[in-house]
C-alpha cells in the first residue's frame, strides 16, 4: 500500500510537467494545426540559458524568470521568422521545418555550450517529505511543480476564457477565414499563440531539468512522452493535455514501479498506441456538430 | 460608395471574374444573382480581399483597395458575411458576437443591445454554444455580428440557402429596413432570386464571370429570356 502511494505521488509530479510540455504542443496544435517537433530544442535552449544565468551565481529565480521570458519570446521570434512561411502549406513543410528547427538548436547549444550533461538546481528540496517516519516519494520541488503548472494552466484558462484577445485567439484558431472577416489580425494572434506555448514549454524545461540534466538531447524523452500525453487527452485540447499529463504520469510511475524502470518508454508507446487504436481523437475530442 | 472595374479573378488556371464591372449607391440594397459557378462567390471574396483581382479596381468611396488586407478592409467599414454563414460553432452565441466589434476598441458591446433587439431570439440564446443554432438563428447569429462592426458596406453571400421560405422573407425584411432605416449599404448574393429581387433596388446577373443584365428589379424579373437563362424562375 504504501508503495502504491508513494507510486502515485510521484506519478501526479511527474504528470505535472508531461502536462506541461503536451500543452506547449497543444496549443500550437491548436491555433496552428503544425506538431512543433522543434519543442524539445526550443525548451532545451531555454533551460540552458537559465542554466548559465545560475551558474553565473545569480539566483535561482533569476534564472527560472529568464528562462520563461526567453521562452516567451523564442516562440514568438521562430513563429515570425521561421513557421509563417510554411502555414497553410502542406503539413509536411511544417514537418520537415520544425524538425529542421530542432536540429539546429540541437547543434547550436552543443556548440555554446558542449556536450557535457549540466547538473541544474532544484527550485526546493527534492528530499521527500516525511509522513510517519517514511520519507514519501514527493517533496517540496515535486508540490512546487504540482502548483505552478496548475497556476499556469488556471492562467491560460483565464485568457480565452474572459480576455478580448483570448476570444480573438481561439476565433482564430477555429476559423482563421471568418476571424479575418471580423478584423482580427489572425498572424498576430498565431505569434501570440506560439509564444505562449513555447513559455509553457520552458516551463516544463527547467521543471525536468532537475532530473535529466542539461545537454543537448537531454529533453528528447520529455517530448515523446508531452506528444503522448496530449494524443491521449485529444490534440485540440488544453484541458485534455493537463488529464492525459496527469494520466501518463501516473501510468509511466506504476510501470516504473512494478515493472521495472528501463519499461517506461515501451509503457508510453503502449499507451500511445492503445489511445490512437480505441480512441484517436482523444479523451476530450469535441462534441460534434449539428447538422443543418 | 462602391465602384467595381474590370474585375477579374479566379483561382488557378480557373478564371472565375472576367472583367465585371458595375457601381452602387450608399444606401442601396444590390442583389448579384446567377445560376451556380456564375462567379457570385468569388466576387463577393475579390472585394472583402480574400481572393486577389488579377486587374481591375474596387474602389471604396474612390479609394483603390484592391491588394489591402482583409483586416484593413474590415476597418474601412466592409463586412462580409461568407457562404454558409460562417458562425463559429465553438464559441458561444454571445462571443460570436462580441468578436464582431472586438475591432473597434471600446464601442463594440455598445452595439450588442441593438442587435438583440434587432434578433431577440439571439439573446434568449446568448448562452449557447453556437453549434446548437438552428439555421435561422445561424443566419440572424451572422448578420447581427457583422452588425456589431457597424459597417458602411455589408456584403452577405446566400443568406437564404438552406432557410424556410418564411425565415428568407424575414431575413430579406431585415436587410431591407437596415438600410432604409441607417443607410446600411447592402450587396447581396443570391441563387433565390426572386427573393432578392423583392428587396432589392438593383439587380445584377452574372454569367460565367460576366455581367449579362443589370437593371431595376422589375425590369429584369419583366424580361421573360433573361428569366428562364439566368434566374430560374
Amino acid at each position: 500500500m504504501q508503495r502504491f502511494v508513494d507510486l502515485t505521488l510521484n506519478g501526479i509530479a511527474n504528470g505535472a510537467i508531461y502536462a506541461a510540455a503536451a500543452l506547449s504542443l497543444v496549443l500550437i496544435w491548436r491555433a496552428t494545426r503544425i506538431l512543433n517537433f522543434a519543442q524539445a530544442g526550443m525548451l532545451m535552449f531555454t533551460t540552458f540559458i537559465a542554466w548559465t544565468v545560475i551558474d553565473h551565481g545569480v539566483s535561482y529565480w533569476l534564472g527560472f524568470l529568464v528562462a520563461l521570458a526567453s521562452g516567451l519570446a523564442m516562440g514568438a521570434l521562430v513563429e515570425r521568422t521561421i513557421v509563417r512561411r510554411v502555414e497553410g502549406a502542406p503539413p509536411l513543410n511544417a514537418i520537415i521545418v520544425t524538425l529542421g528547427i530542432l536540429v539546429l538548436l540541437q547543434a547550436l547549444a552543443g556548440m555554446l555550450w558542449g556536450s557535457t550533461p549540466r547538473s541544474f538546481p532544484p527550485a526546493f528540496s527534492i528530499r521527500g517529505y516525511e509522513i510517519g517516519g517514511h520519507a514519501v516519494l514527493f517533496s517540496r520541488f515535486d508540490l512546487f511543480t504540482v502548483l505552478v503548472v496548475a497556476a499556469v494552466m488556471a492562467g491560460l484558462v483565464a485568457l480565452f476564457s474572459w480576455t478580448s484577445l483570448g476570444l480573438r485567439m481561439r476565433a482564430s484558431a477555429f476559423e482563421p477565414e471568418v476571424a479575418r472577416l471580423l478584423g482580427v489580425r489572425v498572424g498576430d494572434m498565431f505569434t501570440v499563440g506560439w509564444a505562449l506555448a513555447s513559455l509553457v514549454g520552458s516551463l516544463a524545461g527547467v521543471l525536468v531539468a532537475p532530473s535529466v540534466f542539461v545537454s543537448p538531447n537531454s529533453f528528447d524523452a520529455i517530448l515523446v512522452f508531452g506528444f503522448t500525453a496530449a494524443v491521449i487527452g485529444g490534440l485540440d485540447s488544453p484541458s485534455g493535455a493537463i488529464v492525459g499529463g496527469g494520466l501518463l504520469g501516473l501510468a509511466l510511475s506504476y510501470v516504473s514501479g512494478y515493472a521495472g524502470s528501463e519499461t517506461v518508454t515501451l509503457g508510453a508507446l503502449a499507451i500511445l498506441v492503445a489511445t490512437l487504436m480505441v480512441r484517436p481523437a482523444g479523451l476530450f475530442a469535441g462534441p460534434r456538430e449539428r447538422r443543418v | 460608395m462602391l465602384k467595381v472595374e474590370g474585375l477579374h479573378a479566379g483561382y488557378g488556371p480557373v478564371s472565375a471574374l472576367e472583367g465585371v464591372s458595375f457601381e452602387i449607391r450608399r444606401g442601396s440594397v444590390t442583389a448579384v444573382l446567377g445560376a451556380n459557378g456564375a462567379g457570385k462567390t468569388t466576387l463577393l471574396r475579390t472585394i472583402s480581399g480574400l481572393v486577389r483581382a488579377r486587374s481591375g479596381r474596387v474602389l471604396l468611396d474612390g479609394e483603390d483597395v484592391v491588394g489591402e488586407p482583409v483586416d484593413r478592409l474590415v476597418r474601412l467599414g466592409m463586412a462580409h458575411v461568407p457562404e454558409g454563414r460562417g458562425v463559429i460553432t465553438q464559441l458561444t452565441v454571445e462571443e460570436n458576437l462580441r468578436l464582431g466589434g472586438l475591432w473597434r476598441t471600446g464601442r463594440g458591446r455598445d452595439r450588442l443591445p441593438g442587435v438583440y433587439d434587432l434578433f431577440p431570439r439571439l439573446q434568449e440564446r446568448r448562452a449557447a454554444a453556437a453549434s446548437t443554432l438552428s439555421g435561422g438563428e445561424r443566419q440572424m447569429l451572422a448578420i447581427g455580428r457583422a452588425l456589431m462592426a457597424r459597417p458602411r458596406l455589408l456584403l452577405l453571400d446566400e443568406p437564404s440557402l438552406g432557410l424556410a421560405p418564411q425565415l428568407v422573407a424575414q431575413i430579406m425584411r431585415v436587410l431591407r429596413d437596415l438600410s432604409s432605416d441607417t443607410g446600411l449599404t447592402v450587396l447581396l448574393v443570391e441563387q433565390n432570386a426572386r427573393a432578392a429581387l423583392s428587396v432589392a433596388d438593383h439587380g445584377i446577373v452574372l454569367n460565367v464571370g460576366r455581367v449579362v443584365a443589370q437593371d431595376a428589379p422589375a425590369r429584369l424579373a419583366a424580361d421573360d429570356q433573361l428569366r428562364h437563362a439566368y434566374l430560374g424562375f
